[in-house]
């Protein structure tokens, strides 16, 4: 496996999850003692089997969930719910089927109070990055999946958080609009400069958009790689997909992986 | 309906009763039907009476007022019993048992404890308005997809906000519908509260005609109720078509 921690510049770490354990009514252990560092303006996935607990320990860190055991500090603070430093991307978009794309983007800057000029301001310009510059007035059920998690994108770059936490938020979308998607994913990383945290069952899309894959063993969830792909992303995105090492790198984890789903 | 080669219209077969009615009514085989044309003269000519026009404000009045605070209570009611387990353990059964409960029954007991005055009248509309409306609300609270929760939770909403501004829109199909029902079952506890109390509106009204066996204008009052529910339900049932659409869009 590719490892090239030496090469890189040591980046300090957004997100520390030390010791996290979860375990639900009934006594279902989905953690078992997790202990994570997430780079400052990195993309990390956490990759696993599903019903691996990926999604449990993303909003542990989001604050929505309250772990069993261990802490998270994000951005040097102790995590005891939600806060304004992380921004979440839902599975299912999370969209208010009542409001327009501009006040579903302007929705948690709504919350904290911001005027309304500006950050309808604010809103239309993440409107903008996020490709659907003339939906603004549209409602949600007037767009395609792919449209609405762009919604649901822009809604959480609009806040301006430190750190994106992303479930799994390709999945509900077709296979075409996905890869497009990720492809945009990379020019956003690259723009904005965040640490993102991304939940994922795909290899592909893991290796394909991260800087850092987290494998996940199975429930109780253990931490079982920390693999770095060595892939350039200066070049044309779609390079990548035939770049060697990309291709070695989802085969590497899918021989990991492979005797979890035996 | 087809008959033959012609459409027929849905209301056509209220015409072929009318007729019906009108032809009793003509023969005279019963004195507590009058001929239906002889009703509908009564109509045209009671409604624009002082009597009618007082009958119908004071009505209207506790009417609306009993809705309203049927839907202040009830809808934050509904709200906070389908958030909290604790207050929907402690009231469900209570709001389940008034639902079925015949309410007639209990408003006696809030005669004696309110009199026979308008105040009475108001605490039966809300009696019969308010269980449907908790239901109906806390139905759609429960229907909120979880994730509408978390998004409000994780942009850092206040109990507040996530209330009016995720909560109210999130389930407004159910509260309008909960409404709509309440106002239905509101148009027969004002008029169950007026005969009981008769001498407040058209109760007093009702007890005047039959007490003179005025059967035209007892049934001419009884027709002007009928109508005022039916357009009622059908105003409420169009404004509930309006917010559809997102209801069916927001699975």
């Amino acid at each position: 496996m590719q490892n090239e921690k030496q090469s890189r510049p040591s980046t300090p770490a957004m997100v520390q999850v030390r010791g996290v354990s979860k375990v639900y009514e009934g006594g279902v252990e989905a953690l078992n003692g997790i202990t994570l560092e997430f780079p400052q303006g990195q993309l990390t996935s956490l990759l696993g089997p599903s019903g691996c607990g990926k999604t449990t320990l993303l909003k542990i860190i989001a604050g929505l969930i309250t772990p069993t055991a261990g802490e998270v500090h994000v951005d040097g603070k102790k995590v005891t719910g939600p806060g304004p430093e992380r921004a979440f991307v839902f599975q299912d978009f999370a969209l208010m089927p009542w409001a327009d794309v501009m006040r579903n983007v302007a929705f948690g800057l709504e919350l904290k109070g911001v005027k309304r000029s500006e950050r309808e301001a604010i809103a239309s310009k993440y409107i903008q990055a996020v490709g659907l510059k003339d939906f603004e007035r549209a409602h949600p059920h007037e767009l395609s999946g792919g449209m609405r998690q762009r919604v649901g994108l822009a809604r959480a770059l609009a806040v301006n958080a430190k750190v994106l936490l992303m479930d799994e938020p390709f999945s509900a979308v077709d296979e075409q609009t996905r890869r497009k998607f990720q492809e945009d994913l990379l020019q956003l990383i690259d723009r904005e400069r965040k640490t993102f945290i991304f939940v994922t069952h795909s290899i592909e899309e893991a290796v394909y958009v991260s800087d850092r894959v987290v494998l996940l063993s199975r429930r109780p969830s253990r931490v079982s790689a920390i693999i770095e792909p060595d892939i350039s992303r200066q070049d044309d995105p779609d390079k990548i997909r035939r770049d060697p090492a990309y291709l070695d790198t989802v085969e590497n984890i899918w021989q990991g992986l492979k005797h979890y789903v035996e | 309906m087809m008959i033959g080669r012609f459409r027929v219209p849905m209301l056509a077969s209220l015409l072929v009763w009318a007729v019906v009615w009108e032809i009793c009514g003509q023969s005279g085989a019963s004195l507590v039907i009058p001929p239906l044309s002889n009703i509908f003269r009564r109509i045209v000519e009671i409604v624009p009476t002082p009597s009618f026009m007082n009958a119908l404000w004071i009505t209207g009045r506790s009417f609306l007022l009993g809705n309203a605070i049927a839907v202040i209570i009830g809808v934050p009611l509904g709200i906070v019993m389908g958030r909290s387990l604790l207050a929907d353990r402690m009231l469900l059964p209570w709001v389940n048992m008034f639902l079925s409960a015949p309410l007639s029954a209990l408003v006696p007991v809030i005669m004696v404890l309110f009199g026979l005055g308008e105040k009475t009248i108001v605490l039966t509309v809300v009696l019969f308005a308010i269980w449907i409306i908790v239901l109906d609300a806390r139905a759609g609270v429960k229907g909120i997809s979880p994730s509408l929760v978390e998004m409000a939770r994780s942009f850092g909403a206040s109990p507040w906000q996530a209330f009016s501004r995720i909560y109210v829109w999130a389930a407004l199909p159910e509260i309008l519908s909960g409404i709509r029902l309440g106002l239905i079952r509101a148009v027969k506890g004002v008029v169950i509260g007026q005969l009981l109390v008769s001498i407040v509106g058209f109760g007093s009204l009702f007890e005047l005609y039959s007490s003179r066996f005025l059967m035209e204008h007892f049934w001419a009052l009884l027709f002007v109720l009928f109508i005022f529910a039916f357009v009622l339900n059908e105003i409420l049932v169009w404004l509930e078509r309006k917010v559809e659409y997102y209801a069916s869009s927001r699975h």
